[in-house]
């Protein structure tokens, strides 16, 4: 019943979204209020709607309905409830189901928001966010059913969603096949909501572009209103991103986080077009630049963001991501190519309007050092892509595969992300609309001065390696140029307003969240940057086989490996192989670690589980690879020395912090008495600088 | 004397290049030295997972393939090319650089190149003097130096119109 039930409100809500596009369209062209008013009415439905499908999928997934080839697919009874929940995310049908009713709940969201000011966008928002949730549920509703059952036919077991004959009864499998064990870990259960958070947000933006670009209202607003929507949709990317490297370092057992994987690049790219965008709209809304390439930007991350989904979903790759195969790429194709040709006939057709109001004046300025990060940015996006698609492409045009790997990635991006870092290190000390090489100078010197000393004791100390040195040279330029900021803002105010440094450093920071945030996000990626080039340029590893009793060498630590024992949990359907082995650091014990195997059964996967010693200093990281069964005697282990890779986790820390600060909601303008509008106009003033 | 010397060194010559051979059988290579090639090819049959830590049995047989080689003398390229005459040049990290190949190399460079000069042209239109759109609010603020006392100013400004 629940199945046909779930299946009934998908198609309801199927119904009600092309409904909302067409009463939107035609709520403008006829002036009707109210059918503008009743679309976005439809909007708000589609959430209960799919929220009513979605639960209908839980239900059956926690209570083992096996006769679900869907609940077949992804649970088994001896997975816990909470698994049984995420595994919602956990297979194609299920995730696309998943990203509309994220959809779902982020357009109702916006079509509660106060319109008065905007209301000329409101139906047209809507055309949008809806064109997109039709693709999304339709995708679900007649490609990938997570409804479908399974049939027996006189012996014969099909999957469909009715029943395909009068005599077909339905089939129930005792047990289902389970989770990949590789999607069991708490980085994997969160990670996929949180890209698909990013990626789902990013359409906000988006429809507000088309919006502006269809009314012809082309000024700011647009930007002023997504404003905070495209820092919530770069934080849940980024989150998605970090969680997704932090699971592959603490489960793939490659002593890694980040595999150039054309999985990985698919979540990559469209915060690769974010982070230039954030950048870039920071330009209009001072200067009244770039309008065009604001558009080109934003229109461009929609489209990767269906893009990636369409990578990672349609199986087109396959890689250690491509858990799921289906015939929907040339739907995906279709709907990628179809957006972005109207997309472009818009931006096109408004082209003249969306003229400059004012003029770059030099090369120093702040716009000047924004329009090289895009640069940047756009490079390393171009890398990207064409590091996807070349290997699809050599398939297709000369029939052979090959692999475009870490080698081309890391060669063709270290020295944009070494571009970035310096412009990180610069532009927040150039002033908008003109800087010269003096004042830039007397901003920097010192901060440049500290970081060529650091270099130098590091050469004398740490490494000769010329990559490196330029690594950490810009990494400490960055650190210091931005702290130096953050004190001589609160030095200033020290003087001026009589506070002591703290209370002076919170109120300069809380006065322009915005920036202040972003230096701080700055900071963390300037940390981020350490764990990189340090895992990067100095990783060390050796594998060997050893007896109880004796020890492997690596860098400053030995590890002796004492004992390994190997036992089933039926329960959980898992045999799990884990050894004790001792830890010494320069002769000196500091501890056991436990580096194990877990055997699953049912899908006959192994699950390689470091065992991890983390400092400041660095990672110890080893993994079992291999023992002997019957005498227990000896084992092969491979060990990785990670140097400052825990900076990389810090960073992303600090990372989230920064990006909280910045986008925590305060109160809209309009919404505030009229006896604190002088405090907005102070915080416009001051986000104007 | 003389011809105990010659007898002596022939023995030791000998005695050389037994225990030299003795050696070579003796020692298979380690772990590590066919983790290093392993680590530069790809699992042929897992995509996108390099060889040195695919853990299938394929893969293990493969590395077991390259430790024989290795036993037998072959030099890394050798055992690279081995790879690729069996299993194509998808088992190596980077395409190689020939036929159309060269697109995957080529491509990335031009483009960005074609954005830089774009981004150049671009600066020198809008820097050329033109008369500025009057009455644009946004000129103001434009012209804010970085020098300390404006800073300090501006901060001031700012708590003025917070009270």
């Amino acid at each position: 019943m629940l199945p046909e039930f779930g299946y009934g409100v998908l198609l309801v809500s199927f119904i009600v979204t092309v409904y909302s596009g067409f009463a939107a369209v035609f709520g403008v062209t006829r002036k009707s209020a109210t059918l503008v008013e009743s679309a976005r009415r439809a909007q708000l439905l589609t959430f209960p709607l799919l929220t009513a499908a979605s639960g209908s999928l839980i239900y059956l997934l926690v209570n083992n309905h096996y006769e679900v080839s869907f609940v077949y697919e992804v649970t088994s009874r001896s997975m816990p409830t909470y698994l049984k929940v995420t595994a919602w995310w956990g297979g194609q049908a299920g995730s696309l189901l998943f990203w509309s009713w994220l959809l779902a709940l982020f357009t109702s969201a916006v079509t509660l928001r106060k319109w008065d000011r905007d209301l000329e966008f409101l139906p047209w928002v809507i055309v949008v966010s809806s064109v997109t949730l039709t693709f999304f549920v339709g995708m679900v509703a007649f490609y990938e059913n997570p409804f479908t059952r399974f049939w027996d036919i006189g012996g014969q077991v099909a999957p469909s969603l009715f029943a395909p004959s009068a005599n077909a009864v339905l089939f129930t499998p005792e047990d289902g096949r389970g989770l990949n064990p590789l999607l069991r870990h708490p980085g994997m259960v969160i990670h996929p909501p949180m890209l698909y958070l990013g990626f789902v947000s990013f359409v906000i933006p988006y429809a507000f572009a088309m919006a502006a670009l269809i009314t012809g209202r082309t000024d700011d607003r647009w930007i002023r209103i997504t404003r905070r929507w495209t820092l919530w949709a770069w934080l849940f990317l980024s989150l998605g991103l970090v969680l997704g490297g932090r699971w592959a370092y603490d489960v793939l057992g490659w002593g890694g986080y980040w595999g150039w994987d054309p999985v990985e690049i698919a979540a990559f790219m469209p915060w690769l077009t974010g982070t230039a965008f954030l950048h870039s709209v920071m330009i209009q809304e001072k200067r009244g630049l770039l309008k065009h390439w604001n558009m080109v930007l934003i229109i461009l991350t929609y489209a990767l963001v269906i893009f990636g989904t369409f990578l990672t979903r349609s199986g087109v790759l396959s890689s250690v991501h491509a858990f799921a195969n289906s015939p929907i790429g040339p739907l995906f194709m279709s709907f990628v190519s179809l957006t972005l040709i109207v997309s472009v006939r818009l931006l096109i057709q408004r082209w003249p309007e969306l003229r400059s109001e004012t003029e770059m004046k030099s090369m120093l300025s702040r716009e000047a050092f924004f329009l090289f990060n895009n640069l940047l940015f756009m490079g390393i996006l171009i890398v990207c892509f064409w590091g996807v698609i070349s290997p699809l492409a050599s398939e297709l045009f000369t029939g052979t595969k090959i692999t475009v790997g870490p080698p081309y990635y890391e060669r063709a991006t270290g020295p944009l992300f070494a571009g970035l870092l310096f412009l990180m290190a610069i532009a927040p000390l150039s002033a908008w609309g003109h800087s010269t090489i003096q004042t830039l100078g007397r901003a920097l010197w010192k901060s440049a001065l500290a970081a060529s000393l650091l270099t130098l004791g590091l050469v004398i100390t740490y490494t000769t390696n010329p990559y490196a040195l330029t690594g950490f040279f810009l990494i400490a330029f960055v650190l210091f140029a931005t702290l130096h900021e953050f004190w001589r803002g609160a030095n200033a105010r020290m003087r001026s307003q009589n506070e002591n440094f703290f209370a002076a450093l919170g109120r300069l920071m809380g006065r322009n969240r915005r920036r202040y945030g972003g230096y701080i996000i700055h900071i963390s990626m300037a940390l981020m940057a350490i764990g990189i080039l340090g895992i990067e340029i100095f990783q060390i590893e050796t594998q060997g086989t050893v007896a109880a009793g004796e020890s492997l060498n690596l860098g400053d630590y030995r590890v002796e490996y004492r004992e390994l024992a190997s036992w089933d949990d039926f329960g959980a359907g898992v045999n799990y192989t884990r050894s004790v082995v001792d830890i010494y650091e320069n002769g000196v014990y500091i501890g056991k670690l436990h580096p194990r195997i877990d055997y699953y059964y049912e899908s006959q996967q192994n699950m390689t589980i470091p065992g991890q010693h983390a400092t400041f200093k660095d990672d110890l990281y080893i993994l079992l690879v291999d023992w002997q069964p019957v005498s227990h005697e000896g084992a092969t282990f491979k060990i990785f020395v990670n140097p400052l890779v825990n900076w990389l986790w810090i960073g992303c820390l600090v990372f989230l912090f920064g990006l909280i600060f910045a986008a925590w909601p305060d109160k809209d303008p309009a919404d505030e008495p009229v006896r604190r509008k002088v405090g907005v106009a102070g915080r416009q003033a001051s986000a104007a600088d | 004397m003389k011809k105990t010397l010659i007898i002596l060194s022939i023995v030791l010559a000998f005695g050389a290049f037994f225990t030299g051979v003795a050696f070579a059988q003796d020692s298979t290579p380690s772990d590590d030295e066919v983790n290093a090639i392993a680590k530069q090819l790809y699992c042929p049959v897992c995509e996108n997972t390099p060889l040195d830590v695919c853990p299938t049995e394929a893969c293990r047989q493969w590395r077991e393939l390259i430790r024989d080689m290795l036993a037998e003398g072959k030099s890394e390229q050798e055992i690279k090319d081995y790879f690729v005459a069996n299993y194509g040049a998808r088992v190596l990290a980077e395409p190689p650089r020939k036929g159309f190949n060269w697109f995957v190399y080529i491509v990335p460079p031009v483009l960005i190149l074609i954005g830089a000069v774009i981004l150049f042209n671009s600066f020198r239109a809008w820097t050329r003097p033109k008369s500025a759109a009057p009455g644009s609010g946004r000129e103001k603020e434009a012209g804010v130096s970085s020098s300390d006392d404006e800073y300090i100013k501006r901060l001031e400004e700012e708590l003025k119109n917070r009270k």
